[in-house]
């Protein structure tokens, strides 16, 4: 073991363990999907439409298999695949049952619509094909805004989907709240829009899919986040029994929910593979991926809150809709970010009565994926925008308005039938105000005000459900429920363990923290504790790693399993020491021992020998062997882990620009588990709600081309848009799961937005211009100030 | 059949002769030719830096070069920085210990990066560190502790030099 490595109870879980996957990938030794390669593989690319909606009337790919090195091209028709359908067991006014088909047959509904497949012998030759593609389109209206695609008249996606609305639900209605709004003594509203955004692993997506003789089996490696439900879904579409695909996910790198869904290409690729009789490889290339692959977060919300006068919310009226683009995804559907914004809304409010209307509609723009945060960047916008808008117009101090509806006893049920369990609400936004205040933030804004600088100060307030429940997902009717994993433990007989997981790391870190958690409940050294992921065929079953359910969820099962091997233990050593298994424990240095007498003790490879090659000695009922299954499903509504996020800006009235000066979050994940790792992935979700807030949006154009085809048109922010984070720890450590750890994954992307759109606002104070949208417009912002700000800094010049 | 030339590429301190067709990239050659797939690409247009690789111990985009026009050039891959028993160098050290990376799939090229950067500029502030650092995208880290990273390496660096 490392010095100064050990959490402070001496224990792995709780120290910043250095990572175990970090010495493969500094040094070029990581292997992601485009790194691997197979005999006679062959490269694909695919024909994509040119027009966002049209009747397809004919496809000719006679001159692309002229193009020399081509070697099969294949259409919908071709392949003959059964369609992607994703189902929530709601009734049909709620939700519109449509049909993703794996490539478009008579239709397209976006540009860049994968409609056929070209397969050559190199991928440079893939592209020269695809050149030769002839597709013959019929025109159809584009419907390219939320506007267009609620018209009265509007030309409709699916014919299945009326109104081009694919999810239209109406839920918890609070008794008399219509009779609240009437005795309020203030209404306060606001309107506010999200950008759609590019989840933007910086590894695109991609495949290497062949059939194995041997294993009858089509062989799928894939970067996903989805690894069984990958497996399923080829299966399924390709009329395959399940065991028959195997998915194996390499090193990947990044998914943010982008590869959360089943992706068309991953499908059709991996059927060509099948009907070729040899390897094919999809790599995407970035422009594909920043306007054919999977978005999110386009979003509109039109909120009413009631307030008392002392700033007291009394119920929240919201009417959400969701851009989800031309299809519902699968396994995800449309549904995801509708239904995820109905339930989650009130966030870390008390809230007495709440009536949400959640639609979700078609347009012909590239489906929505869940993208890290889902929704809940936006409803923290709405919230931390009330809050700050009932301060302004109450005349109250906008923290002390947060403070007065803070929940703050626990467990909490609020009015959207959610209880949460135990945080830190109060206690995260009062530290984060002082460590403003303290570093000295709030003077130099009033310096920087009296010499003519704009700076601002905004804060966002949040807790986010991690680990999403049984019950959470009865609440949101899918058909598939995801909220257990299952894990298996071999122990070997030099005392080592592999530990399965269903969860699927891509960045967050598992094969450390993971096997941190293993190696406390098994008392042994981290590196004989191997995590082992991403393979269909080592792995029963699981749902992969989404909605900061990893450590939680995968994390329970893993501590499960691992507890179950240390009775299998207890058991063997007990027997052989013929004393009673309540009378063995394990002693800490890898072997189990009689309690009162020490020096009688078993080591694991001791007790792993007999397991294996003695099994005559072995109690009755036994192994052979020493392995172990365990499992978790969170049963209770989820965990929520917290934060507070304070922002300093400064804007520069000669171009509009937001400067980021200082960045603060306080975080509460319970018991972090290597918080190294948490600190990172909060950081990193900063950085990207940050992105969302001011520089990233996928626009298109009136006919539905899109705008931002390259990282010359779509902003990603670099290191000089990013400033250092601050992060401070509290622990509120979860009683609901087994290593006390809430997730996450997802957090720090919820709360940048509202918070640097409310410093900037802050900032804006004088001019009277607010900001309810994202991104904020540096237009905007620049004209906002052209005149100078109007405030007590105004008449000296800002020289 | 498209044209080919035949060129001699010195990579990582080894020779290769190649017969590849003009229009190849690279880092496709790199990758796909010389099996050294730790030089990753990430947008095929210059932009997210996870390609970078240096010739003539300059930073470069290998997605935006053509191997045909750095024959007689000094080719150096995120490969070459680890000793020859597989240890990782100071800079991939200061990477893990300030946790610089999360999926990975940029860090070759932040590296590659740094390591030009800082063989030119030992003294860097942390401002030009963080400027340099802006030449390239992450999605997983928000940057800070890539700049952390490189700050410590260089100051270490710094360090040996004047205790050796």
């Amino acid at each position: 073991m490392k010095e100064g490595r050990i959490g402070a109870n001496g224990t792995w879980v709780g120290a910043s363990v250095p990572r175990r996957e970090d010495p493969r990938l500094l040094t070029g030794r990581g292997r992601y999907v485009d790194d691997l390669t197979a005999q006679g593989m062959l490269h694909a690319q695919f024909v994509r439409s040119n027009e966002a909606h049209a009747r397809i009337v004919s496809v000719d790919l006679s001159e692309v298999l002229n193009v020399p090195g081509v070697v099969a091209a294949f259409t919908a028709d071709d392949l003959n695949l059964r369609d992607m359908v994703g189902v929530m067991e709601r009734p049909e006014h709620e939700f519109r049952v449509t049909a993703m088909p794996v490539l478009a047959r008579d239709r397209v509904r976006f540009a860049g619509e994968p409609i056929a497949i070209v397969i050559a012998t190199d991928p440079y030759t893939a592209e020269d094909g695809l050149e030769a593609a002839v597709v013959t389109y019929e025109p159809l209206p584009p419907v390219v805004s939320e506007e267009a695609a609620l018209a009265p008249d509007a030309v409709l996606l699916h014919d299945e989907a009326p109104d081009n609305t694919y999810v239209d639900v109406t839920m918890f209605a609070t008794e008399g709240i219509d009779a609240v709004f009437d005795d309020a003594h203030r209404v306060i509203g606001v309107d506010l829009r999200s950008g759609r955004q590019n989840a933007l692993p910086m590894e695109t997506r991609g495949v290497v899919a062949e059939w194995i003789d041997r294993d009858e089996q089509l062989l799928v490696r894939t970067c996903t986040q989805i690894p069984h439900t990958i497996r399923d879904t080829v299966a399924a579409c390709a009329g395959l029994d399940e065991r028959q695909v195997r998915v194996i996910v390499p090193d990947m790198g990044g998914g943010f929910g982008q590869k959360s869904c089943v992706g068309r290409e991953e499908v059709a690729a991996a059927a060509a593979a099948l009907r070729l009789r040899r390897p094919v490889k999809w790599i995407e290339d970035r422009r594909d991926n920043l306007t054919a692959s999977f978005l999110g977060r386009e979003q509109h919300y039109r909120a009413r809150a009631a307030f008392d006068a002392e700033g007291h919310l009394l119920a929240l009226d919201t009417d959400v809709i969701c851009d989800m683009g031309a299809y519902s995804a699968y396994p995800s559907t449309a549904a995801i970010e509708p239904m995820m914004a109905a339930v989650e809304m009130p966030g870390v409010y008390k809230l007495p009565a709440y009536r949400v209307r959640a639609r979700a509609i078609a347009t012909n723009k590239a489906p929505t994926a869940a993208y890290r945060g889902v929704s809940r960047p936006q409803c923290v916008m709405v919230m931390e925008r009330l809050m700050e808008r009932a301060a302004r117009e109450l005349g109250l101090d906008a923290l002390d308005v947060r403070r007065r509806n803070l929940i703050t006893t626990f467990p909490y049920k609020n009015s959207n039938n959610i209880t949460y369990d135990p945080g830190s609400y109060l206690e995260s936004l009062n530290l984060c105000e002082q460590t403003l205040r303290e570093e000295g933030w709030y003077e130099r804004k009033a310096e920087a005000a009296a010499s003519g600088r704009v700076m601002g100060i905004g804060y966002a307030c949040y807790s986010e459900r991690t680990a999403l429940a049984s019950t959470a997902f009865s609440e949101r009717k899918p058909r598939a429920l995801v909220s257990f994993d299952m894990s298996d433990i071999t122990m070997d007989m030099t005392g080592s363990v592999r530990v399965t997981t269903g969860t699927l790391s891509h960045g967050q870190s598992h094969e450390t923290t993971m096997a941190q958690i293993v190696a406390d409940r098994l008392s042994l050294p981290i590196d004989k504790v191997k995590i082992v992921q991403g393979d269909t065929d080592k792995i029963t079953y699981g749902f992969g790693s989404f909605a900061s359910r990893s450590i939680v969820i995968g994390g329970g099962a893993v501590a499960a399993a691992a507890v179950a091997l240390t009775d299998q233990l207890r058991i063997l050593a007990a027997h052989l020491l013929e004393v009673d298994t309540d009378a063995v424990e394990l002693d800490g240095e890898g072997g189990v021992r009689v309690r009162d007498e020490p020096e009688r003790r078993l080591s694991y490879g001791d007790l792993a020998f007999v397991a294996y090659l003695q099994s005559p000695r072995l109690p009755k009922g036994f192994g052979p062997g020493l392995r172990a299954s365990g499992s978790y499903d969170m049963l209770a509504d989820g965990v929520f882990s917290n934060a507070t996020h304070g922002v300093v800006v400064e804007l520069d009235p000669g171009t509009g620009g937001v400067r980021i000066l200082r960045y603060v979050c306080v975080e509460d994940v319970g018991v972090a588990i290597n918080p190294q790792v948490v600190e990172g992935q909060c950081r990193g979700g900063i950085a990207q709600g940050i992105a969302g807030a001011l520089f990233e949006e996928v626009r298109y154009d009136p006919s539905g081309q899109p705008l931002a085809p390259s990282f010359m048109e779509y902003k990603v922010p670099t290191a000089m848009e990013i400033p250092d984070i601050r992060i401070e720890h509290l622990e509120t450590p979860s009683a609901l799961t087994e290593s006390g750890a809430k997730g996450a994954g997802e957090g720090g992307t919820i709360g940048a937005p509202a918070a640097v759109l409310n410093a900037v606002n802050d900032a804006l104070r004088d001019t009277g211009v607010e900001f309810d949208d994202t991104p904020i417009s540096r237009e905007l912002v620049y004209r906002a100030l052209e005149n100078g700000p109007v405030g007590p800094g105004a008449a000296t010049p800002a020289h | 059949m498209p044209d080919i030339q035949l060129i001699e590429l010195n990579v990582n301190g080894e020779s290769h002769d190649l017969a590849i067709p003009p229009r190849r990239t690279l880092a496709d050659v790199l990758r796909h030719d010389l099996g050294l797939t730790g030089t990753h690409v990430g947008c095929e247009h210059g932009i997210c830096g996870a390609c970078t690789v240096l010739i003539d111990g300059a930073p470069a985009r290998a997605c935006l070069t053509f191997a045909v026009q750095v024959e007689g050039a000094e080719i150096r891959t995120v490969e070459s920085l680890a000793g020859p028993d597989g240890a990782m160098n100071d800079l991939q050290q200061a990477f893990t210990d300030h946790h610089g990376l999360q999926c990975g799939f940029c860090t070759p090229g932040f590296l590659m990066l740094a390591e030009g950067y800082l063989a030119e500029e030992p003294e860097p502030t942390r401002e030009e560190i963080r400027e340099v650092v802006a030449s390239n995208i992450c999605r997983c880290t928000g940057y800070h502790t890539i700049v952390d990273a490189i700050e410590h390496c260089a100051r270490k660096r710094r360090a040996d030099c004047a205790s050796g």
